[in-house]
Formats: structure tokens, sequence, C-alpha cells
């Protein structure tokens, strides 16, 4: 690899003029000839229309050929996900709220480890859900379930992607520039042609979900497994452990508090995503939000607002206390001998 | 053959290791090529010999690459060139499993901030040998139990790591190594983060242990106390270079360069120096005894008897453990000793 690197700014260059011969050749606004350019210099004044390069066109065929040939492969994940949201919200829409109520507080008392003042605050929310409008209950139901299915890809598939990333200095390298490309790009990018492949209703938004939320995830597992004592991971090394042993018996419980960070990060993401997604017409209590925005009644808005965060304060207390119990299982600073 | 070989190992850190080689064996130094090629010099041109059952130390003052060098022998680190041999095995040429089972059945390590695994207890931690050899727990934890218990631990056996104190822990790390029961035992500075009296305390443990069980240890350290101490042989490292190697009695009395010297410059030689090394044999003593006679076992250090000769101004008969005398040490092998910087190499290797 390092043997090449000289050639690198030699490689940049050539790509660079490839790029610009095409642009040039492609363009319907080229001069006659070439040698025109080098007698009529107006083109130095302003950005001349030939001077573009046809990623447009490309990308809105490679859109169609996806939606054409791969479309039935976007079919089956819509169904699947469709039916796992649709099975999960019915289930939870039919139980009676008191008891889908117990079951939120007795998730939050044993994640936090018996801590009475998590539980508390917890109850406290869940009870305001429906305590500040009816209506918010069955939407919040349905929030959830996305938030919980898109988190539950995230898992699936980011977790082995950051394993494999701090494993291989390579496959880092490879994908950092993908998730800071995930990162970055507006969020409506990937919400609309979601629309296309998957449809309206929840699946584009666990798709959203997952391009916004996975990549803090990819980023603390990897960071987490590399932060792992080095010394630590040399002794495993040192008594014979496979590469197995070493991830399982020593790795991945080491990095375990980083990863669960990440978690949380995912479900505070997946939550901000799925009130974005709501306008691409996603249920949930998000569209409370925009039906109070376009009516311009702001109490409305503000009320569902509130709503959203009371959730977001019961995701978070959930899954930041089940971290900070795996921190303390791992790091054991609670009793200390005298 | 000896237990353990390593032969002309040369280790170059940085992005193209086999293409400065050359250079480094050509003779350029550590600052030379760190300027011209942006490498570093890890090992250069290393060779020792490590016997079985003595314990081999090798010091050398931070970055002189005796971490580096005792890593290749279980090749957690490769060389650029150069060999390796454990027990007559070729350790370079072991693919990825046979590494593996040699690492877990020939030697094991002990690291200088301890290496424990904070998320498994104590009697885990000792264990974990045998736990990735594939042995089953009623098993792992008696052969566990046996070491915690050699190295004076009972009762902490189901705490965590960072719940005991460092010296405990490193018990814990010496626990560890012993329970696989390897012949071989790697000690990177394993001392080196206690505090001057548990230190002590370790190096007697040690001490003790190893009469009784008779390893192969390689150890290292940049405390020369602690390698006079320890060791049989002892190898000097300095900028990747063995500079010295030879028993601790050799390397005070006839040190080979400036470094050495400097090294072993402050050294309390009382300490260090048995009697046996410095008395005439019996055979060969002719100069004049004393009336007063005290009677040394031949294997005590100098500061031991000392201050009974000064009382008594005795003539000392060296006695082995049945009482046997062995020789004489009078004022003036006594003050020869204890005398620095003479280079007459009056006191050659008693091995």
């Amino acid at each position: 690899m390092g043997k090449y690197k000289k050639y690198f700014n030699l490689i940049y260059l050539l790509v660079f003029i490839v790029m610009v011969v095409v642009a040039y050749t492609t363009s319907k606004y080229r001069p006659e000839s070439v040698s025109i350019l080098f007698t009529d210099f107006s083109w130095l004044g302003n950005w001349p229309k030939w001077l573009d390069f046809p990623l447009m066109p490309f990308l809105n065929k490679w859109f169609d050929i996806l939606i054409v040939k791969y479309g039935i492969f976007f079919e089956g994940i819509n169904f699947f996900l469709l039916g796992l949201y649709t099975k999960m919200k019915n289930f939870l829409v039919d139980l009676p709220w008191p008891l889908l109520m117990i079951l939120v507080i007795a998730l939050a008392f044993f994640a936090s480890g018996r801590n009475t003042g998590t539980t508390i605050m917890v109850a406290f929310c869940v009870f305001f859900l429906g305590f500040l409008s009816p209506r918010y209950w069955d939407k919040c139901i349905m929030t959830t379930c996305i938030v919980v299915i898109g988190m539950l890809l995230c898992l699936v598939i980011g977790i082995p992607i950051g394993i494999m990333m701090a494993r291989n200095k390579k496959v880092r390298n490879a994908l950092l520039p993908i998730l800071d490309l995930m990162q970055t790009i507006p969020s409506f990018c990937y919400l609309i042609p979601g629309i296309l492949l998957f449809g309206l209703g929840a699946v584009p938004a666990i798709f959203a979900i997952f391009v916004y939320a996975v990549p803090p995830l990819i980023r603390l597992t990897d960071l987490g497994i590399r932060l792992v004592d080095k010394e630590v991971v040399e002794a495993a090394e040192a008594f014979g452990a496979s590469k197995k042993q070493k991830l399982w018996g020593v790795q991945l419980p080491l990095a375990l508090p980083n990863i669960m960070q990440g978690i949380n990060q995912c479900t505070m993401m997946s939550l901000a995503m799925v009130v974005i997604a709501s306008m691409i017409g996603t249920r949930g209590i998000g569209d409370e939000v925009l039906l109070g925005l376009q009516q311009l009644n702001v109490g409305m808005a503000t009320e569902a607002g509130i709503a959203i965060v009371l959730l977001a304060i019961i995701f978070d207390r959930i899954t930041q206390s089940y971290g900070e119990r795996m921190q303390e299982r791992v790091h054991h600073i609670k009793k200390k001998l005298k | 053959m000896s237990k353990i070989e390593i032969k002309n190992v040369y280790k170059i850190f940085g992005e193209n290791p086999e293409k400065i080689l050359p250079m480094v064996q050509k003779g350029a130094t550590k600052e030379e090529i760190l300027e011209e090629t942006g490498h570093t010099i890890g090992l250069d041109n290393v060779s020792i010999n490590v016997e079985e059952g003595e314990t081999f130390v090798c010091m050398g003052l931070s970055g002189s690459g005796k971490s580096t060098l005792i890593r290749h022998i279980n090749r957690l680190i490769d060389p650029t060139s150069g060999q390796v041999s454990v027990e007559g095995t070729n350790v370079m040429e072991l693919n990825e499993k046979n590494l593996i089972d040699f690492r877990r059945h020939r030697m094991s390590m002990v690291f200088q901030r301890f290496g424990l695994f904070p998320h498994k207890t104590v009697i885990q931690n000792v264990g974990y040998g045998l736990e990735v050899q594939g042995k089953k727990i009623d098993e792992r934890n008696k052969i566990a139990m046996e070491k915690i218990e050699a190295v004076g631990l009972n009762g902490f056996e189901h705490q965590y790591p960072n719940q005991l104190s460092g010296g405990m822990q490193q018990r814990v790390g010496l626990a560890r190594a012993l329970a696989t029961n390897t012949s071989i035992m790697l000690m990177d500075e394993a001392f080196s983060a206690l505090d001057p009296l548990i230190r002590s305390d370790m190096q007697k443990q040690l001490i003790d242990l190893q009469a009784q069980l008779k390893k192969t240890i390689v150890f290292i350290t940049h405390d020369l106390d602690e390698s006079l101490r320890l060791g049989d042989h002892i190898g000097i490292l300095n900028d990747g270079k063995l500079v010295q190697v030879g028993t601790p009695i050799d390397i005070i009395m006839n040190p080979a360069d400036d470094y050495v010297s400097a090294f072993v410059k402050d050294v309390n030689r009382a300490k260090v120096i048995k009697a046996k090394i410095i008395m005439v044999s019996a055979n060969k003593f002719n100069g004049s005894k004393n009336i007063n006679t005290i009677k040394v076992n031949e294997d005590s250090f100098i500061d031991e008897f000392l201050p009974k000769v000064c009382l008594t101004q005795a003539t000392i008969e060296v006695v082995d453990k049945s009482g046997n005398i062995k020789g004489y040490i009078t004022d003036k092998e006594l003050s020869t000793a204890l005398t620095k910087n003479h280079s007459n190499g009056v006191f050659k290797s008693q091995k």
C-alpha cells in the first residue's frame, strides 16, 4: 500500500483530466471545436456551460435501473419490515394502556438496576404522554415501533461493521468517508428516494433512520474496541487466545460501555429522524407537529413537541442507565476494598 | 541447545523496514536512520541464549528495545530479520494455529501494568490461560485456586482486579502466568509499576517460587538492583544493541563500556556480592589468619557479615551448607571487592 503512495497524486490528476474530458464531450453546450477556446477567451468570465460534469443524468439512470431491476428486492424488504411493524404496532395498540405502562415502567426498573429515581421519572413521562392528549398514546406507540425496528436494524448491521472496522485498518479507511457522507448528506436526499423504493409509510422512515442513526453506532463500536487497553489485549494474545476468543472474551465486553453509548446515540437520532419522516407521510407523533404547524396552531405543535421530548427522555433513561450499569460491571467502581 | 535462542534479530519500525535493513546491517546509527528515513530501530543485531532453568534479566533504559525483545520470544512482534527458536521450535515458521498452540502451552507472560481483565474476577483471571486452552471450569478453578494460594491471595478470589492494590494485582498476574504450568515465563517490567517495598517483597516471592519451580524466566527491567537480585545472567541493551551479557558480578566488576559503567556506578556492592565470589579458596589461601574467625555461609552477601568483621577484626571462613570450609576472606579481599572503579578483572564469572 505504502509503496504506491507516490503515484496517488498522479492518479488524482488523471481522474480529474478524464472527468473534464467527459464533461466536455457529453455537454451539448460545447463549442464547435477546441481551438475556439484558445482564440475566444470569453469562457473565462462566467463558469462556462460546457464545463459541467454529468452526474445528474448518471444518477437518474442508475436510480431507474435500481427501481426497475431490483424492485423485487426492495419489495421484499418492504414486505418484511412492514409486516414486522404492523404486527408490533397492532399488538401494542391492542394492549390496555395501564398494562403497557406497567411494562415500560418494569423495563426501566430492571434496566436501571432497580434505581427508583430513574423508574419514577420514566413512569412520570409515560403517564404524561397520554395525559397531554389521548390521541398521542397510539401515535407514540407507532413512533416507538418505528424507532425500535430501525434500531434493531442498526444493531444487527452496525455492530458487525464496527467490529470489522476496528480489526482492519483498510476497511476503516474505506468506510469512514461513507459514514461521513451518511451523516452530512441532507436527510431529504434519501427520504424522498426512500418513498420511490419502499412506498409511503413506515418503511422509508426505517430506512432513513438506518442511514442517519447507524454511523454513530459504528463509530463508537469501532472506537470502543480500539480503546480497549492494549496491554489487556496483548495479555489475551500472549496466553494464546484465538481471534474469536479475544473478540468475545475480552474486546467486546470491555468495549460494551462505549457500544452502549453508541446505542443511546442511535436511539436519540432515530427519534429525531422519525419526526422528520412524518413529512413523507409516516404516521406517528411527528405528524401532530406537522399538523399543528400547517394550521399555524402553535399550541398544538408545541404540545406534540413536548410529547416527543418525553418519549426521548424515556428512551434515553432506559438505554443510558443500562449502559451505566454495564460500565459498572466492567470497571467495578461501586465497591472498593478498604 | 539452549532453551531460548535469539539469533541476529533486527527489528525496524516504520513503513518499509526491509528496505532500511541493509543500512542498519552496515552499521548506521539509530539517529542517522531516524533522520534520513524516519524509521526507528527497535533491535539491532541482538543474539542471546537463555539456558533451561535460569533467570535471564534483560536490562536497559526506556526506549532501549527490551520490551520489543521479549515480545519476539512469543512473537507478539515479528522481527524484521533474524531467528527466534524456543526449545528447538523455530517460532518464525509457526502458522497461525500452531502459534496459538505454542503460546498456550509453551510460555506465559506477566505484564508491566498487569494486563488483567477488569471484567473478570481474580479466579477467572488466573484461569484465563486454561480457559483459552478449553479446560473445563471445575478443573481450571481447582488449578487457579492452587496458584492463588501459592501467591498468597486466598480469600480474594472473587474480587475484581481494581478492588485490589497494585502489589496484589501483580500477584494475580503472576498466578495467571503460573497457572498454565509452562516451563518458560516472560516478565515484562513485571515489578516496575510497584512501589519499592512491595517490589522487593514481590522479588522475594519470585525468588522463592523459582527455587521450587525452576522455570526458565526472561525478566525485563530498568532497575539494576532488581536485575542483580534476580538474574543468573544479565543482558544490557542500549539503543537496540546488546552491549554486554554476563553474570551479575561480571557486569559490576567488568563493565563493557561507559554506558554499563554509568549503570553500575551507584550499586551497593556489599548488597549484591556473595561471599563465595570474593573468597580465596581454602587450598590456595596462604595469607595469615587472625586468631578470631567467623563462619559465614557461602551464599551470604557481604553486607550481612561486614558489621561483624569490623567489630571483631576476624578472618572469615566461608562454609557451605554442611559446614565444610570452602575458603577464606581477609580484609584485602573485602576492600578490593568494595572499591569502585578498579578494572583489573580479578573476579571472573562464577559460572
